[in-house]
């Protein structure tokens, strides 16, 4: 096996996104994780198709040495569905936008996720649409100001994660463009874990909705509003990690550690891979002012994935069937002779 | 008086019945039970789009017409020779397809006051009300027959009068002298595992509808339609349409050697496809039921790049939903076969009924310059070869083809010569194949010189990794919005679809003299109603297009022996349309019919005799 690095995936196509753009930086985690989940499950890099619906994160696959498939807006989703039913042997992964994935293509998102298909979503959301030149997405926060709604939006957004988890997801995780390290280690655990992974990227539109996350992202706050999850950790948080998550019995709360009599001992411990699917959400569904944003794997757990359900039935079926030709369909049933 | 047999070339029955009455059962075991006994035959099953319609309304009626004879018979008949009627609806809204010397048979107990209300009789007389009272009429208490025949059976009420079919059944097999041991066969196959107490109640019932047949004076004479002579010999089955076309599909598979996938969404009358691949795993199909007709169609695409014989199954308003996916397969220059089984449109339309009207929605209905072949199967049974020509031309032309079937075909049955597979030849898509030199980057648009066909290399073969899309692209397979590379990328893909025709055969004439006045045209499933037609007419030529788009080989040279070109299509004028854009310097005159019905023979020899 050849020991692929990150320039193994990049291709020769000049990146053309906006400079300060956040997807700059998701390119860059996938093109380093790639190698070494390569080098883990000993994977050739000809196995990795790289599917994307339209918008600015979309022309991802263009930017990757890899087999690609720039589809149409909203489909990667039944793209990647079909890649991987067809052929179980390929490594899926998927660049979308919050305006493809949520909003045209809802209803293959959804889908896919309930049927645990084995492929890697990055969801690029950055609540605009930004190829288009700045309409409201459907996670622009209620009241945005944009193109479309010169005078704020009146809906509500999604939480992708509570999509996610609301369709039984698997795995679903959660990052900031800017946190690079974070990143490929939330895509390894992905193309480590069996079924359908979507990784929420909170990506910043530097052109048409810039400071989008700025209330989380910006470095003097984000110790303080963000709190990263990794299986078996406590949940701490805080420039010192002295703020921590508890369950009262009810829900979560945040703390103070040695106040109120709470102690380290009194502080939750990640486990993304409990069947548990409520406290997943209320710890995705978490958000400021009274709680922090969670980033990192939220859920990982198993479960069986529609490919390889497919594969294991057409192979049941083909011992068991006595038709192993089109001469045996073709004769099969009723059927006369004509002398 | 004198019971008379009396040797029938061929005959034209309908069952009519409330859609929970069991007619489509009824006809199609009549039919099979014909086929095997070695009639020729063509079925026609007319129901409404309700599963369950108001009880005893004219809306949920549920007709199913089977054409049998001792000769070729090539359409499923105009006018029926016996029609049975299990209620006042059924016979209402049937008796306008009577002939002047048909049979009426009745269930005589559906005959109430409720029942004449229910289907709108104004009269106590059904039978002067429809104007068929000189038609011969047997009233038969069939509800009650079936009941007394079963009343020791312990069956309940309900149980006992769902039998009432294979009564009618019994009495039909009586008329026509068919032997019932297909039908007993048919009962105990269906019934041995699950419900083995019913196969002798319903053979029972079937028994004395025969019996009571025979017994009653109402019926003088009884008719045999002797078996077709001269077949060619062979093995023999019925096939629908539909399964003809999934097994195409099968076929095609196993010739090129690709696994078959095929994403749908259920959707009238093309899901039996879609149902019929779901069975045959054992020949490594896979099928997706998608979330909707966008993701049937993505996943196949997807299914398509990853290597497989992708298929996607649907009818006219799927297709509508399918256009943006298509696009992207004809500038993704991927095998792809659409399936539309055509019905009634627009927009929800007529599920249940037949039409030719998509075809204008299949040449253009997308956004751009994508052209795509077309072609049209023109029998049940054709249906098998018109989707393996469908594959194969995917398959070695790397793009999407449009394969156009109709309800009357998807659901219509005839009796078909099993073809043997190493008749077929084999299905050789363009792969990639060979080392790259060093450095040396794989061009997945760059095309063969002679048929403009781009070659397919696919993921997990290393070093051909390339990207594919629905954006402008070189031969080289980068993006680009030049200008004369854009022209030119327009032209090369509309060419290697013209060029598809060097692959296929030249039209030939179905029959008719090779030049003269005039010359009738079809496409699809009017094929065998049009000859029919032509036959009776006389001295007329007679052209039918398996392929539309791109026009077979030698279409404007046979035109050019004729005066006149009649187009007889099931809708406005959409074939006419498409020949007078392709070859305008011929006369054209069309002949259409857009009710949801096939044509009738008689009014295509009328339509012919007035051009001549």
């Amino acid at each position: 096996m050849a020991n692929l690095t990150a320039k193994d995936f990049k291709s020769d196509q000049e990146v053309r996104w906006c400079p300060g753009c956040g997807d700059h930086a998701v390119l860059a985690a996938l093109q380093r994780a790639l190698p070494k989940v390569s080098q883990a499950l000993g994977y050739e890099k000809e196995r990795y198709v790289v599917v994307s619906g339209i918008g600015c994160s979309s022309r991802l696959p263009y930017y990757m040495d890899t087999y690609g498939f720039h589809s149409i807006h909203g489909r990667a989703t039944a793209v990647s569905t079909g890649i991987k039913v067809a052929n179980p042997t390929l490594t899926v992964w998927q660049a979308c936008g919050d305006g493809d994935a949520l909003a045209i293509g809802g209803n293959h998102f959804i889908h896919a996720i309930r049927r645990n298909i084995d492929i890697n979503i990055i969801l690029f959301n950055n609540q605009i649409y930004g190829l288009t030149k700045g309409q409201y997405s459907p996670t622009s926060k209620f009241g945005a100001i944009t193109k479309t709604s010169p005078y704020g939006t009146v809906e509500h957004p999604f939480t992708p994660g509570s999509l996610v988890l609301g369709a039984k997801g698997t795995f679903f995780a959660r990052s900031l463009d800017v946190e690079l390290a974070l990143n490929e280690e939330i895509m390894t655990a992905a193309a480590l874990h069996d079924g359908c992974s979507v990784m929420e990227m909170l990506t910043n539109c530097v052109i048409f909705n810039d400071g989008a996350h700025k209330s989380i992202s910006d470095p003097a706050v984000r110790a303080e509003r963000t709190i990263v999850l990794r299986q078996g950790e406590k949940m701490l948080f805080g420039k010192n990690k002295e703020k921590g998550l508890v369950f009262d019995g009810r829900k979560i709360r945040v703390v103070t550690v040695g106040q109120g009599g709470f102690t380290l001992d009194d502080i939750l411990v990640h486990d993304a891979t409990i069947d548990n699917i409520g406290l997943h959400m209320a710890l995705a569904d978490m958000k400021g002012p009274d709680y922090p944003v969670a980033l990192g794997v939220i859920r990982d757990v198993k479960d069986i994935t529609y490919d390889d359900g497919v594969r294991d039935q057409v192979r049941d079926v083909m011992r068991s069937s006595k038709i192993h030709s089109v001469d045996e369909l073709l004769h099969s049933g009723s059927t006369w002779e004509v002398e | 008086m004198q019971h008379k047999v009396i040797d029938l070339k061929d005959v034209v029955i309908r069952f009519a019945g409330d859609s929970g009455d069991g007619m489509q059962l009824t006809g199609s075991l009549f039919a099979d039970m014909s086929a095997i006994y070695g009639n020729s035959l063509s079925t026609f099953p007319d129901f409404p789009a309700e599963i369950r319609a108001p009880h005893g309304t004219v809306s949920g009626v549920s007709g199913f017409q089977v054409h049998i004879g001792s000769e070729g018979v090539g359409t499923p008949g105009d006018f029926c020779d016996l029609l049975v009627a299990m209620n006042p609806a059924a016979l209402k809204s049937n008796a306008k397809w009577c002939k002047p010397t048909a049979m009426i048979l009745v269930d005589g107990d559906a005959f109430d006051e409720k029942g004449m209300q229910k289907a709108g009789f104004k009269t106590d007389n059904p039978f002067t009300e429809l104007g068929v009272e000189d038609r011969a009429i047997i009233v038969a208490a069939i509800s009650t027959l079936t009941q007394e025949s079963l009343k020791d059976s312990g069956m309940d009420p309900k149980t006992v009068l769902k039998c009432k079919n294979m009564f009618t059944l019994g009495m039909a097999c009586y008329i026509y002298s068919r032997p019932l041991e297909y039908i007993y066969m048919y009962l105990e196959r269906k019934f041995s595992k699950k419900h083995p107490e019913l196969i002798e109640p319903n053979k029972k019932v079937l028994n004395d509808g025969y019996n009571y047949a025979a017994n009653i004076q109402a019926i003088p004479n009884t008719y045999t339609i002797a078996p077709v002579k001269n077949k060619k010999p062979g093995t023999y089955r019925n096939i629908t349409g539909n399964q003809a076309t999934a097994w195409g599909l099968l076929a095609a598979s196993e010739k090129s050697g690709l696994p078959l996938f095929c994403g749908s969404y259920p959707i009238t009358p093309a899901t039996a496809i879609l149902e019929e691949l779901a069975i045959h795993k054992s020949l490594g199909a896979k099928t997706l039921q998608a979330e909707d007709e966008i993701a049937g169609i993505c996943t196949a695409i997807g299914a398509s790049y990853a290597g497989n014989l992708a298929v996607t199954t649907t009818s006219g308003p799927g297709l509508s939903l399918k256009s943006e996916a298509m696009g992207l397969a004809v500038m993704a220059e991927l095998p792809l076969v659409v399936v539309d089984v055509q019905r009634g449109g627009p927009s929800t339309g007529l599920p249940t009924k037949t039409e030719q009207s998509d075809l204008d929605q299949a040449l253009y209905g997308r956004n751009g310059e994508c052209p795509m072949p077309v072609i049209a199967a023109h029998s049940p049974s054709n249906c098998f070869d018109a989707a393996f020509t469908a594959a194969k031309i995917a398959l070695e032309h790397m793009t999407p083809v449009m394969l156009l079937s109709e309800g009357f075909l998807g659901n219509g049955s005839e009796p078909w010569r099993i073809p043997r597979m190493a008749d077929y030849p084999e299905i050789k898509p363009p792969f990639a194949t060979g080392a790259l030199a060093d450095g040396e980057r794989f061009k997945p648009f760059e095309r063969d010189a002679e048929t403009l066909v781009r070659r397919w290399a696919i993921p997990g073969q290393k070093g051909y990794e390339h990207r594919v899309g629905g954006l402008e692209k070189t031969h080289a397979g980068v993006l680009s919005t030049d200008p004369a590379n854009h022209e030119l990328m327009v032209r090369e893909r509309a060419e290697k679809v013209a060029r598809v025709a060097n692959d296929l055969p030249e039209i030939q004439l179905v029959c008719g003299p090779a030049e003269g006045k005039l010359l009738v045209v079809g496409w699809g499933g009017t094929f065998g109603h049009i000859l029919n037609a032509v036959e009776e007419a006389g001295g007329v030529s007679f052209a039918h297009f398996d392929l539309i788009n791109p026009l077979p080989r030698g279409t404007e040279e046979l035109f050019s022996k004729f005066e006149k070109i009649l187009v007889c299509e099931l809708n406005s004028g959409q074939f006419l349309g498409w020949l007078r854009a392709q070859l305008p310097q011929f006369q054209y005159k069309g002949f259409n019919k857009v009710q949801g019905q096939p044509f009738l023979v008689s009014e295509l020899v009328d339509a012919i005799k007035k051009e001549l």
